[in-house]
């Protein structure tokens, strides 16, 4: 598929040696660049694995990953790591913010962990996604002391630190309430528009991936059914 | 490296109360080390000052008994020259028995003659002077406490002396020593060369050679390196360690133990060590998993508890050498000899507070090799998964 900034061909992911339990089946499935996409489907049908093994945190039993046109295949661990780190931004249900660390040095942590310290232009730049995602008044608060809105915002931030291709989201609004779940998926929204980033978050809201421009839904392990706008 | 260790750091102040457990741990291990180190090498050397640190170390005399050693000086110049920066206070002696007689009795002592100024290095005899003053006239001598008491003797006294060759002289007593050996005290007669000479009847020629070492254990290395510069048949060289083996024997076998405790010591404070950080990696799987799924390398992960580890054991040390000196010091200070005088007196070597600082700091890095290499292994997707 041109055009694809992720791509899974013929992917397969069996769990267990004795009793098999197939999670996905022979998928083929690619994301375009700058789309906003979301998957649902049924709790255990196979769409969390498919977000982890498109972020390469998971290998599949059979078929290839391509991001951003490599084969992830044959990539070592240390090289996995890399692309992970400078192509892919990841928001989960929990916002796993390291506690010991300030909004601001959470959402630095993407850039050290590629380059070690933080220079002036990368504080500016931290700052400015903080403020892009409405968090400048408490930059400097420990993980601990923010909201649920916040700490998941803080998460968001973070994920775009290293100006990824890809954002994979694995129900990032699943711990909030209403109100603050609509302004999450406004901000997604934004910055998709005005970073060009795209977007696969997996939900089982419908109301929430009806929002998207493309649904994808799994059903055990394959897709059942792919709408797009 | 730098993220690895800020983050180390971050994971120590988080948990304060655990990191000054861990630290208090290794500082307990350190300070034992030192203490027990530092109360061991103050007793050895004190052991050692007082039993040969004011007698000879090394001695060369003639193989024959009745010979002597013609040529002091320039003996001394070779002798010397075997070993320049161990030997030291290297003395001519003239030493031969006699009777003294008085009113009343007769006892046996040794008479021992040599120069005043040379022989202060080992005796320090003006410290050792109880009472008057060292003679230099002819016919001079000084007497060991005990034997000034046997006998009844006061200063300014004059005391007749036998030689075993039946010579005789008077001798004029113008002072007593205590070398703080009884044995000693009783039998010495000193005096200086010249009296001994010409009583004695050595000519120009000395009974002895005494001198000391720099480093007392060393003796019986620099023994050798005398006795083959001297190339003499007729001389025999002597050293303290081969006529104190049972004290040398004593002296290793406490090293030995003292050795054990530490060794046992260090032991526990790593495994203390390697637990505690191991209950920490599971405290912190959720963040080193959102670490590695952020693109964090096995092995920088590991190295934030690599770095927790080395800054717990810098702590520890610090912590320990402060305590392990307060506590060899109050020992010193407040565990004292009737008399006032510590039991076993207060000594630091620096060198031997550095060794343990270093091992404690190495072991606590060693320790927390374990954790690391659990983090190392564990997979964000476990993190994730379980959240």
């Amino acid at each position: 598929m041109d055009n694809c900034v992720v791509e899974v061909k013929g992917v397969s992911k069996v769990y267990g040696k004795t009793i098999k339990t197939v999670a996905l089946d022979k998928l083929d499935l690619g994301f375009k660049t700058g789309s906003f996409n979301a998957i649902i489907g049924e709790s255990g049908s196979g769409k969390s694995t498919l977000l982890n093994i498109m972020g390469t945190l998971d290998r599949p039993t059979k078929g290839d990953v391509i991001i951003n046109g490599v084969s992830t295949k044959n990539m070592s661990k240390g090289r996995l790591d890399d692309l992970r780190n400078e192509t892919l931004g990841f928001v989960f249900q929990f916002h796993y913010l390291l506690p010991e660390f300030t909004a601001l040095e959470n959402v630095l942590m993407p850039y050290r962990i590629a380059k070690g310290k933080a220079d002036k232009k990368s504080q500016e730049r931290a700052k400015e996604i903080l403020s892009l995602v409405g968090l400048e008044k408490v930059e400097n608060n420990l993980a601990t002391n923010m909201s649920g809105g916040q700490q998941q915002r803080t998460a968001i931030a973070r994920a775009l630190m290293n100006q990824p291709k890809i954002i994979l989201a694995d129900e990032p609004t699943g711990n909030l309430d209403s109100q603050t779940t609509d302004s999450i998926y406004q901000l997604f929204r934004r910055i998709n528009q005005e970073l060009g980033t795209t977007f696969v978050i997996i939900t089982h809201d419908r109301r929430v991936a009806e929002k998207a421009d493309r649904i994808i839904e799994i059903l055990d392990g394959r897709i059942s059914l792919d709408i797009v706008k | 490296m730098k993220l690895a260790f800020d983050i180390a750091l971050r994971f120590l102040k988080s948990s304060k109360a655990q990191t000054a457990l861990i630290v208090l741990g290794i500082a307990i291990g350190v300070s034992v080390q030192i203490f027990i180190g530092s109360l061991i090498t103050g007793l050895q050397k004190s052991l050692v000052d007082k039993t040969v640190g004011s007698a000879a170390q090394i001695t060369v005399s003639p193989k024959e008994d009745g010979d002597f050693i013609l040529a002091p000086q320039a003996k001394i110049k070779t002798i010397k020259a075997a070993s320049p920066d161990e030997i030291i206070h290297p003395v001519a002696v003239i030493q031969g028995p006699a009777i003294v007689k008085t009113a009343d009795q007769s006892t046996t002592i040794v008479m021992r003659g040599f120069d005043w100024d040379a022989a202060q290095g080992i005796y320090k005899l003006t410290d050792r002077l109880v009472k008057g003053k060292l003679g230099t006239n002819e016919n001079d001598v000084i007497l060991g406490k005990d034997l000034s008491e046997n006998l009844g003797v006061k200063i300014g006294d004059t005391i007749e002396m036998l030689t075993p060759s039946g010579k005789t002289g008077n001798f004029l007593v113008t002072g007593f020593f205590d070398l703080q050996v009884k044995s000693l005290n009783e039998s010495w007669i000193l005096t200086n060369a010249g009296t001994a000479q010409a009583f004695l009847e050595t000519g120009e020629g000395v009974s002895q050679i005494e001198m000391q070492v720099s480093d007392v254990f060393a003796a019986d290395e620099v023994a050798m390196l005398v006795e083959q510069r001297l190339k003499d048949n007729t001389l025999v060289v002597s050293n303290w360690k081969a006529e104190n083996e049972a004290l040398l024997s004593g002296l290793s076998g406490q090293t030995a133990s003292s050795l054990m405790i530490q060794v046992f010591v260090l032991i526990s404070v790593v495994l203390g060590i390697a637990s505690v950080l191991a209950i920490s990696v599971v405290q912190k799987s959720r963040q080193i998993g959102i670490l590695k799924a952020m693109g964090m390398h096995n092995l920088k992960a590991s190295l934030v508890f690599l770095s927790q580890g080395f800054l717990l054991g810098i702590l520890g040390a610090f912590v320990g050498i402060g305590l392990g000196i307060g506590l060899s010091w109050s020992f010193a200070t407040f565990v004292t000899n009737p008399d006032g005088s510590s039991l076993v007196p207060f000594y630091i070597d620096w060198h031997f507070i550095g060794i343990s600082a270093g091992i404690a700091i190495a072991a606590s890095t060693l320790a927390a090799l374990i954790p690391a290499i659990r983090v190392s292994k564990l997979d964000p997707m476990e993190v994730i998964k379980n959240g």
